[in-house]
């Protein structure tokens, strides 16, 4: 039966693996995504989750174990932030391309130096373009909810992908909210048993990860780049048939007061609450604002991010980056809504603004500033290659 | 031969060359050099362990001639994934395969055997700390280290196995340097330092030895390590027709003895009846010790000498009534 509990997102993570019932953990220590793999252990060990957890010496090995049981035909979970990412990323590009279907709680924190355990999506940004699925949760209903939709979406036999489900560090790891959890009679029948057509099996021996060639190399990639351009589809599935059992809807692309707005925000992440609650209190005032959040950063919905931000009265689009492109286009999420707008005829302006670096507070009047530079832009018809970075002390 | 023997003394007897295993699971038509024991070495490997084995290997030369897409020379799955973590990706089949066994998805009666594969610079250098995450949780693995003594598929770079003395492509002897400068790293005595039940070198030179040896490890339920000395022609600079020869003068002159290391309990397999002979006859086969000079190459003697003295002390030591009374039965019959 499902039931409604206070609970941190850390442990709803969790159980979400656990109601998924999986086969494999294989995970390392790091702040702040601790309390995910402390409390699956807890599970294994009490007997509750009939799993294996490996207790590996390195995220490097979390992932590679992680890979190697996915391939043997088990169900595999693994979470990490930061650091760990960092440590991970050679394997994280060659998860996805031996297209295991691994499912990742990534509890977003700032990459080091100065170290800095707490919030921001420098690290998910570190791997925009290894090819593995990147959701957003926004709170530990959302985080329960997808990382449990992970593991159908990823196992789908048309996307053997790795999923990557990205939750603000402290700002939901070590926050207790209220979340259903189900039961598994609840469940039934909605995440059908993990079965990859090619695994190490003694009795259908296949090469995997051979020497890939000038010849073949290219036509990998392309495969891996169509694969995960139509997984889109399936999570469209996934998310339909979710909404449709169990009630909450979730969209590729999230809208909130966007009919009349003329400036909107665009966001990624548990900030999205935070601005919803700001363009109520504003719309109080008088202010006409709205948010936009690109939940579906991998495959990226193009289409969807489009339309939402040329629909109703929208002038001006402002992104906020939670980290920084060094000497680059600055913005990261600015510069791909840019150009999924860059054909649009009378497109509305695109600025960006980055804020929230490395668990710094995004305030209310933050918020406020944040559309201010929009209206700004709107009046002066000035649209700025370079973000701004709200609050910084120079 | 492909069925398991499950009489540790029986198989040892039953292992003879007329009745080794007459099939391949490592195929003709690879890339290897020729003279590469390497590959020979993985061949006598797949011979013991049968079709029911699971093979991950590391990045280097094995990988590289073993796998061009569209070809592979494997008869038995085989997971590629990098260079550093063959012990990690074994780990993670292991556990897959316990699990699965475990939720009834595999059959539990059916032993699947899991050997992960990779050089001397995946294992003694930049794999070392996988490996000994995978000997400390005591996965049910075989990992076997093929030590050519340097980085072969870069082009003979320098690892820390690479033997004393030896010139190499980083470790090159000049004015100033006699070639690889420190002692060879004995990883197979790192891992006999895990506690795990079973390690033990081999060398192709000695088939029936290194098949043996495969096969036990396979039988003994946890982890277990082989370092596989096989010499690399190309790198060495040898004739590829004297691989097998260069193998045992190396075991012959003590720079490479066989030995096993059973629950904590060393023996050495091979004591040459007229005494070690003098290393000059391995290193004068080999243009990568040919700058050696002769007071190198008696210190270098001195120290191989102290070495093999030294493991006839341990073989000594843990063969008594007293060390199996007072540590390998109250360790290794232990259950906790």
């Amino acid at each position: 039966m499902a039931k409604k509990v206070g609970i941190e997102a850390a442990i709803a993570i969790a159980e979400a693996a656990a109601l998924a019932d999986v086969d494999v953990v294989s995970a390392y220590p790091i702040t702040p995504q601790t309390h995910i793999v402390e409390h699956l252990a807890h599970l294994v060990a009490d007997g509750i989750l009939n799993a294996e957890f490996i207790t590996v010496e390195s995220e490097h090995t979390a992932l590679s174990a992680a890979l190697g049981a996915s391939l043997t035909g088990a169900r595999t979970f693994t979470s990490t932030s930061a650091q760990g990412l960092a440590l991970m990323n050679e394997i994280v590009y060659i998860t996805s391309s031996m297209r295991a279907p691994v499912v990742m709680a990534l509890a977003n924190r700032a990459l080091s130096a100065p170290i800095n355990i707490w919030n921001d999506h420098s690290d998910v940004m570190s791997v925009r373009d290894t090819g593995w699925i990147s959701i957003f949760a926004n709170n530990a209903q959302e985080a329960y909810d997808l990382t449990f939709m992970a593991f159908k979406i990823g196992e789908h036999p048309d996307v053997l992908l790795p999923v990557m489900i990205n939750f603000d560090g402290f700002i939901l790891t070590h926050v207790i909210e209220p979340v259903v959890l189900f039961g598994k009679e609840d469940v039934e029948g909605f995440l059908p048993p993990y079965d990859h057509p090619y695994k190490l099996d003694p009795d259908r021996p296949v090469t995997m990860g051979p020497v890939g060639l000038p010849e073949i190399y290219t036509e990998v990639k392309k495969q891996q780049d169509v694969a995960i351009r139509s997984s889109r589809s399936v999570i469209d599935a996934v998310f339909k048939e979710f909404a449709e059992r169990f009630g909450r809807k979730y969209s590729a692309v999230e809208t909130y007061a966007i009919d009349d707005a003329e400036v909107v925000l665009v966001t990624q992440g548990s900030v999205t609450d935070a601005a919803c609650f700001v363009v109520d209190e504003m719309r109080k005032r008088g202010k006409k604002w709205g948010v936009v959040e690109i939940r579906l950063w991998r495959p990226f919905p193009f289409d969807d991010v489009g339309s939402a931000l040329t629909s109703g009265k929208i002038k001006c689009v402002v992104v906020l980056d939670r980290a920084i492109s060094f000497g680059g286009p600055a913005g990261i999420v600015m510069s791909e809504v840019r150009s999924a707008l860059y054909h649009v005829p009378n497109r509305p302006i695109v600025i960006g603004v980055t804020s929230g670096l490395g668990g710094r507070d995004i305030m209310f009047e933050d918020y406020v500033r944040m559309f201010e530079l929009g209206e700004e832009a709107l009046r002066t018809g000035k649209e700025p290659e370079m973000v701004t970075i709200i609050g910084v002390r120079e | 031969m492909s069925e398991v023997v499950r009489d540790l003394k029986a198989f040892a007897k039953a292992l003879v060359y007329k009745n080794a295993p007459k099939e391949e699971y490592f195929k003709r038509g690879h890339r290897a050099c020729q003279g590469c024991a390497p590959a020979l070495a993985i061949r006598y490997i797949l011979k013991a362990a049968g079709p029911n084995t699971i093979v991950v290997n590391a990045t280097g030369c094995m990988e590289i001639i073993s796998s061009p897409f569209p070809y592979t020379s494997w008869g038995v799955p085989w997971i590629h994934v990098a260079f550093e973590n063959v012990a990690a990706v074994a780990s993670g089949v292991e556990a897959a395969i316990k699990v699965l066994k475990r939720k009834g998805r595999l059959d539990p009666n059916k032993r699947i055997n899991i050997i992960g594969l990779a050089g001397d610079g995946g294992t003694a250098d930049i794999g070392l700390q996988a490996l000994s995450g995978m000997l400390a949780r005591n996965h049910n693995v075989t990992y076997i280290c093929y030590d050519n003594e340097a980085y072969m598929n870069t082009g003979v770079q320098g690892s820390s196995a690479t033997f004393t003395g030896a010139s190499t492509t980083t470790t090159p002897a000049g004015r100033y340097s006699i070639g690889q400068g420190y002692w060879k790293k004995n990883v197979a005595e790192i891992a006999a330092s895990h506690y795990v039940p079973y390690v033990a070198t081999a060398c192709p030179s000695y088939p029936l030895d290194l098949m043996n040896k495969v096969r036990k490890s396979l039988e003994i339920e946890g982890a277990a390590y082989i370092h596989v000395f096989a010499p690399c022609p190309t790198g060495w600079g040898c004739p590829s027709s004297m691989a097998i020869e260069v193998g045992r003068l190396a075991v012959e002159t003590g720079v490479y003895p066989l030995y096993e290391v059973e629950r904590g309990v060393w023996k050495i397999s091979y004591i040459p009846p007229k005494g070690l002979k003098p290393i000059e006859e391995y290193f004068k086969t080999q243009r990568r010790f040919k700058h050696l000079k002769k007071e190198v190459v008696e210190k270098i003697q001195e120290k191989v000498r102290a070495h093999w003295e030294r493991l006839l002390m341990l073989e000594k030591m843990t063969n008594t009534e007293e060390f199996k009374e007072k540590f390998v039965r109250p360790f290794y019959e232990v259950q906790i």
